[in-house]
């Protein structure tokens, strides 16, 4: 990733702009903050908020208007959260702070002319950026001293005019402020700065100044434009008068990159979602710090995080995306030491949520792909993250799985069923009456069994994908190129992406134009699942819930649905390479709900089923075969295997009268029984039952394996390609019954097997 | 390279069926990726054959194993 890059997914989160209410305020307070504090109590922590940005804050809190309130996300839930009304009540609550310490001396003098508001503000910015300020006024305060005392106590005032003294500020007075002192000031000084409302005269015959940097038409003047009501507008032009000196006293540009001084735009989001209308606490000023508190409490603490609501992954790593990417970046600069992202690259579920809940449509998911690539690239991919996966999908690829036919006794197929090879590993008593209905009623279908390719597509390993697709077009155009009824949404988006051209109809939607087939039951009331490959097709999701209707299922939606359906754990690979994270993700959507599930992803399914949850594939209704079908286990690997073995001898058998063709290998043959222990270790461990046979043939053969004498056990290893596998067993009646197994990926050099 | 030493595995209860011999530590040669260790690990002094115990395979191998990937 290049650093343009980089900054490019940075900007597209949000997370970390302004929030509006600062934006939005003249003087850019942290509004936030401040109303965390009042309403935790901490007055005198809340008032240094306020201290640290606003230039006499004992005169600018009591007579700030709340220009935020207007921002204020609060605004459309019961009313703004009223700022101006805490910041009074915090002036008088709260311990006065120092004048902040001004910058080191810059060795150049201004003069302040006039002592009204701006004038006071102006000398105390200037005085702040380390500029010799010389106030030249009547009387400092000016009309701020007729303010009732209720609105401005004139020890608050007087109190912030020893501030300014001890900020260095230098009081000069004179009895009035004339031309003739404005040209003795900026020949003395190295620039000048007037007060409008003290010293309207100097606007005489040269007009009002630039409202951007707020110069004159004599170099070294700035003024603020007399007229401001409000209060902290005319703080804000002081501020920027004084920045304008800055600039004028450095010599750089007046004008370039000053879009965030006063009031600005900013993109951050907040959702309303779910907060519920609270009325101000006390909307005429706060009486006690229970009101004040009470107030404060209904600032919604502005964070987007939209994409957090849905997705435990992005929740787990304890970030957000913009903090991901730099994570990204920064793993990808790494040449000696650990990439610590590489889990969090490997867990995400490539499922597109974040995408569509964000206000600025960031995509993890590309993200991740993307980084992934880089790593396959770099040769820094961790092996164990998806190696077991791509073994899975050879698998499912590979002779003992594959098949594309014609319907029997047909010459040509108009249709080929493609079930995906996780549906055949799942339910292959589904897939083979699926395909029988589909036959029966639409004739010359077709078959294709084998993987869409989705797992080297989520790997990134794009020489293996395409390798892949090479394959299954070839098998698809063998066919004579028919149109494709997918069975599952994932399949059906891989084989857009590697058919292009391809006509593919989803067997809903063929389902809903030939009828529900017979023997069809439904009933009761069911939480819907969408998958996520089903996010981007509002049509196959139309078709799942018109036969769902079809069937007198009454189908509940959960919080995420449809276009912000979250992933079952197992897109991108994620149960592969963060089992845990997977299945509490997996676990996490099967709890949402309080009934049970029908989903149209047999992943879907079986993740909940993992997870604990009772959940029904579509077929399962469909295509009624078992008693309580929602409580059946999701099965393990190796009899994922071997169903997907078995469906494809089982139609050559039964559909096209043919015999398996498969010759089997030795290791087939070693008879073996697995405990439950070793049954359950083996599925979490990734440990396959070919693999133990495997061991347990080259112990039989090579007559070497370790006794554990205290129980009499065998055990014995064998690394058939790059993991080394163990096994404790011992012989039983024609074979061996297997008490564990365990695994390494560390070669053991010198002659183990 | 210096030896890892796992002193809870010193191959006691186990023997090496074929050589009818006991398990001894030894030091061997383990390797992933681009990482090389010697560990003494239960071997069978007569042939060699080594024994990677559960614990150790799930355990210290595993995180190591996993550290080495993220290098
Ligand atoms: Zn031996």
């Amino acid at each position: 990733m290049e650093q343009k890059e980089l900054r490019a997914w940075e900007a597209r989160c949000v997370q970390e702009e302004t929030v509006r209410c600062t934006a939005a305020c003249p003087l850019h307070v942290d509004a936030r903050t401040f109303c965390k504090l009042m309403a935790e109590g901490r007055m005198d922590k809340a008032w240094a908020v306020l201290a640290k940005v606003m230039p006499l804050p004992g005169v600018l809190a009591r007579l700030c208007d709340g220009p935020c309130k207007a921002a204020c996300v609060r605004k459309d839930a019961g009313g703004a959260v009223e700022v101006d009304g805490l910041e009074r009540y915090c002036a008088s609550a709260a311990k006065p702070v120092a004048p902040p310490r001004p910058l080191p001396a810059r060795n150049k003098r201004v003069a302040v002319l006039g002592g009204h508001l701006a004038g006071l503000c102006a000398a105390w910015e200037l005085a702040r950026r380390g500029f010799e300020v010389t106030l030249r006024c009547v009387d400092p305060g000016g009309p701020l001293r007729d303010l009732p005392e209720a609105a401005l106590p004139k020890g608050a005032l007087d109190g912030e005019i020893e501030s300014l003294a001890r900020l260095g500020v230098t009081f000069e007075a004179c009895a009035a402020l004339t031309p003739a002192l404005l040209d003795a000031e900026l020949a003395d000084k190295d620039a000048v700065f007037a007060d409008g409302d003290a010293f309207p005269a100097i606007f005489d015959g040269c007009g009002l100044p630039d409202p951007l940097t707020l110069g004159t038409q004599r170099a070294g003047l700035f003024a603020s434009a007399p007229g401001e009501p409000s209060a902290v507008l005319r703080a804000a032009a002081a501020r920027r008068a004084a920045n304008s000196v800055d600039r004028y006293l450095q010599g750089v540009s007046m004008v370039t990159a000053r879009e965030l001084e006063g009031p600005c735009a900013t993109r951050h989001f907040t959702s309303l979602e779910g907060v519920a209308p609270v009325p101000p606490a006390c909307p005429d000023g706060c009486p006690d710090e229970a009101a004040a508190r009470a107030e404060a409490a209904r600032c919604l603490q502005c964070q987007c995080l939209e994409c957090l609501k849905g997705c435990a992954y992005l929740r787990h790593f304890k970030g957000y995306p913009k903090v991901y990417a730099r994570q990204i970046y920064n793993n990808e600069s790494i040449v000696r030491g650990t990439r610590t992202a590489n889990k969090m690259i490997n867990s995400c579920m490539i499922c597109g949520q974040c995408e569509a809940v964000c206000p600025e449509d960031f995509s993890m998911a590309d993200l991740c792909l993307d980084a992934r690539r880089t790593l396959v690239a770099r040769g820094q991919m961790p092996p164990s993250a998806h190696e077991f996966a791509l073994r899975d999908m050879a698998f499912a690829d590979g002779g003992r799985c594959v098949l594309a036919r014609h319907a029997p006794g047909t010459g040509s197929s108009a249709y080929v069923f493609f079930p995906g090879c996780q549906l055949a590993a799942s339910d292959p008593d589904g897939v083979a009456a699926a395909y029988a209905d589909l036959r029966a009623r639409l004739g010359d279908v077709g078959l294709m069994l084998q993987c869409c390719g989705a797992p080297a597509h989520w790997a990134a390993r794009d020489a293996m994908a395409d390798d892949a697709a090479a394959a299954l077009r070839a098998r698809w155009e063998g066919l004579g190129s028919p149109r494709i009824i997918a069975a599952c949404p994932t399949c059906m988006q891989e084989l857009a992406r590697t058919l292009p051209g391809a006509e593919i109809v989803s067997h809903w939607s063929v389902l809903r134009t030939l009828g529900l087939p017979d023997g069809a039951a439904g009933g009761g009331s069911l939480a819907i699942s969408d998958p996520c490959a089903a996010r981007r097709a509002p049509v196959l999701r139309d078709d799942v819930r018109n036969l769902l209707s079809g069937l007198s299922v009454d189908a509940a939606e959960p919080r995420f649905t449809g276009e912000t359906t979250p992933c079952c754990g197992f897109g991108g690979l994620l149960s592969e390479a963060n089992p845990e994270l997977g299945l509490a993700v997996a676990r996490d959507r099967a709890q949402s709900m309080d009934r049970d599930w029908v989903t149209y992803c047999v992943m879907c399914r079986d993740m909940m089923a993992r997870a604990g949850g009772r959940a029904l594939h579509l077929y399962d209704l469909l295509f009624p075969r078992v008693e309580d079908p929602a409580g059946r286990p999701a099965p393990g690997y190796s009899e994922r295997r071997e169903n997907r073995v078995r469906l494809r001898e089982r139609l050559l058998r039964e559909v096209w009268n043919e015999a398996a063709d498969h010759e089997a290998e030795p290791f087939e043959a070693v008879q073996a029984a697995f405990t439950e222990a070793a049954a359950q270790n083996m599925e979490t461990r990734r440990i396959l039952a070919s693999d133990v046979r495997k061991v347990l043939l080259q112990a039989e053969r090579s007559g070497k394996h370790l006794l554990r004498t205290e129980t009499g056990r065998r055990v014995a290893s064998f690394r058939p390609a790059v993991v080394t596998y163990w096994v404790e067993y011992e012989p039983a009646d024609d074979g061996y019954l297997v008490h564990n197994a365990w695994s390494h990926r560390m070669r053991i050099k010198g002659g183990q097997p | 390279m210096s030896l890892i030493k796992l002193p809870e595995l010193d191959g006691a209860g186990w023997t090496c069926a074929s050589c009818d011999e006991p398990l001894v530590p030894m030091a061997r040669e383990l390797e992933y990726l681009d990482s090389k260790f010697t560990v003494e690990l239960p071997t069978c002094p007569k042939c060699g054959y080594v024994l990677i115990p559960e614990e150790i395979a799930i355990g210290k191998m595993f995180r190591a194993e996993q550290l080495m990937e993220d290098k």
